[in-house]
């Protein structure tokens, strides 16, 4: 049993340790959360507004080069964080194409990057969502007198529960992706330090106990804003 | 003027053709039932009627304007149609809702209550605002989807088999309904189906399509009185046979349909008819029985078609009938192909025209 509990050790330490940084309202800890939320609700909230009418429009429309689009958006979906941020990293290097801008090293630099990484969750889940509304729905608001917009509107309303999902997939994906922020913001403390960067730092450091305190952190935001997310989505909803 | 004229009116889908060359007029007030065996081009023409597609070739006029004209937008009228699909779809929503989105989309504002009251009114359906729409039953869900075809009052109504996939109950609550739409409020109704005895309950004017053209359109009496070879041959249903009515007493004609066989049916008609009977309205029985059904043939059973929980005979009594029995009754009777049965049926079952 000994050497077991031992193995156990710094997951409980942790649980503890995170339950009294909580409690101790520790001023960096809840820093780095704020950061957190700050630069992923930012990204998804941008990659929403841009990527639920886009996966609308290609959803509803069909045109030429439809099906290579949705290649290519199923493919960015699967991109390596770290990839990402190696190109954003070469875009707004000072001798990039965007350097005279001066962002990298900072939360805008991780916020542009988990654009980059949600967009396509957005767009792909939104076309797939928006084109598994019923048919029947598209006729029926039409010869009820819709416009092009309002049928739009009215299908997106329908898609609902679909296009929720989409926000809290990418949502997911941008609050645990380490590699993107990790070379675009550089891990400075008070500054662009995140909850996964400062986990990746702490671990290095061989502070374990603490890692895991910010990683019980990282999933208690992310189930509260998922279980928000999931009452939005069901609200005056059937089935 | 016509309230709708249709000129040379084609729609083909990739290869194939779906409507070919169709021109008819519709007058305002009447209600004009498009009957046809599936297939021929009934769902098209109605939802290019109500303008939800564009036709390949040909013209939709609606109070002699061009509906692809320029100088008008489809989508004004489109909103003087009210149209019910065959599938109720209704939006993830309550009734009230699902009944107001027409007047929204209109930015209507004013007595919206009023208006959606009356319309759930009409369909008998008072106090169901508050329902969500998804948990309604069928012919419920038609009935909504009929309410909201009538709030922002079309003065076209379009019923594309409408009722094909409900109970009876709700098939004459939907028919009384829109006949009444129809006469009392003066909407003009075009309505697909492939049930003649819908037909005759319900038109002024009868169209007849097969294969995408229009074969066939006039009087509800014309079409129906004298019906074509084509008309029978899809009457899915319903036994139809054109025959000599001879009067008896008591309101009641002896029909002579053909190869020495006679049917008696309540009517005071004489002359050249059409007999309709329902294959539903017949019972079958392995022996004679002492009934009030005023018809009882012998006959042979030549053919058996399962349709779930019901099954369709063909049975040849000198004229081949059509008949709709329940499984449990084709069981109990142990009918096979070559069975020698009788069919009963009451002579007020048989429709005269």
């Amino acid at each position: 049993m000994g050497p077991l509990l031992a193995q156990f050790d710094p997951i409980l330490e942790g649980l503890m340790r995170a339950i009294w940084l909580l409690l101790t309202l520790n001023y960096e800890v809840y820093g780095i959360m704020l950061l957190t939320l700050f630069v992923s609700g930012v990204a998804v909230i941008i990659a929403s507004v841009a990527g639920i009418p886009l996966g609308a429009a290609v959803g509803l429309n069909e045109f030429i080069g439809k099906r290579p689009f949705m290649s290519l958006v199923n493919t960015l979906m699967g991109l390596p964080p770290v990839v990402v941020g190696l190109l954003v990293y070469l875009l707004l290097s000072a001798s990039g194409p965007m350097g005279p801008l001066q962002l990298l090293y900072t939360p805008t630099a991780m916020i542009i990057a988990q654009i980059i990484i949600a967009a396509p969750i957005v767009v792909g889940v939104t076309v797939s969502a928006v084109g598994s509304v019923d048919k029947g729905i598209r006729d029926k608001a039409l010869s009820l007198g819709a416009t092009k917009l309002q049928l739009t509107l009215t299908i997106l309303k329908e898609a609902k529960i679909g296009l929720v999902t989409a926000i809290i997939l990418a949502f997911g994906a941008a609050i645990s992706e380490v590699g993107a922020v990790m070379i675009v913001g550089g891990n400075i403390r008070w500054f662009t330090r995140v909850l996964t960067t400062a986990i990746v730092l702490e671990t290095e450091l061989g502070e374990f106990s603490v890692a895991i305190a910010l990683g019980i952190i990282l999933l208690l935001i992310a189930f509260i804003i998922n279980w928000i997310l999931t009452r939005m989505q069901w609200s005056g909803l059937r089935r | 003027m016509a309230l709708i004229e249709v000129q040379e009116l084609s729609k083909t889908y990739d290869e194939n053709v779906a409507l070919r060359n169709v021109g008819l007029r519709i007058e305002e007030g009447d209600f004009l039932v498009v009957v046809g065996p599936s297939g021929a081009g009934k769902t098209t023409f109605l939802r290019l009627l109500d303008l939800l597609e564009e036709p390949s070739r040909g013209r939709i006029l609606f109070d002699g304007i061009d509906t692809a004209s320029p100088n008008h937008d489809r989508l004004a009228f489109r909103r003087q149609i009210g149209m019910v699909f065959q599938r109720a779809v209704m939006f993830n929503a309550s009734v009230r809702s699902n009944v107001a989105y027409p007047l929204r989309i209109r930015g209507i504002k004013n007595d919206l209550d009023r208006s959606i009251d009356d319309a759930l009114k009409l369909v008998g359906l008072e106090g169901f605002e508050g329902r969500h729409a998804l948990t309604l039953a069928g012919g419920e869900a038609q009935r909504v989807s009929l309410a909201q075809a009538m709030v922002f009052q079309p003065r076209l109504l379009l019923l594309d088999e409408a009722t094909a996939n409900l109970d009876p109950r709700n098939v004459s609550i939907i028919e009384s309904i829109v006949a009444q739409i129809n006469r009392q409020r003066h909407v003009t109704v075009v309505m697909a189906t492939h049930n003649i005895a819908q037909a005759e309950r319900l038109a002024s004017k009868v169209a007849v399509f097969s294969e995408g053209a229009l074969a066939e359109m006039g009087d509800s009496s014309e079409v129906l009185g004298k019906p074509s070879e084509l008309l029978i041959s899809f009457a899915a249903g319903v036994n139809a046979y054109t025959g000599q009515a001879y009067p008896l007493d008591d309101g009641l004609a002896s029909v002579d349909i053909g190869n020495n066989v006679r049917i008696e049916a309540a009517t005071r008609k004489k002359g050249n008819v059409t007999a309709f009977i329902k294959a539903e309205d017949i019972t079958i029985s392995t022996t004679p029985i002492k009934s009030s059904a005023r018809n009882t043939l012998k006959g042979k059973v030549t053919g058996i078609i399962d349709l779930a929980e019901r099954v369709q005979l063909k049975v040849d009594a000198g004229r081949e009938f059509e008949v709709i029995i329940t499984k449990k009754s084709f069981h109990e009777l142990e009918i096979n192909l070559d069975s020698e049965v009788y069919l009963n049926f009451k002579a007020s079952s048989v429709r005269v025209v």
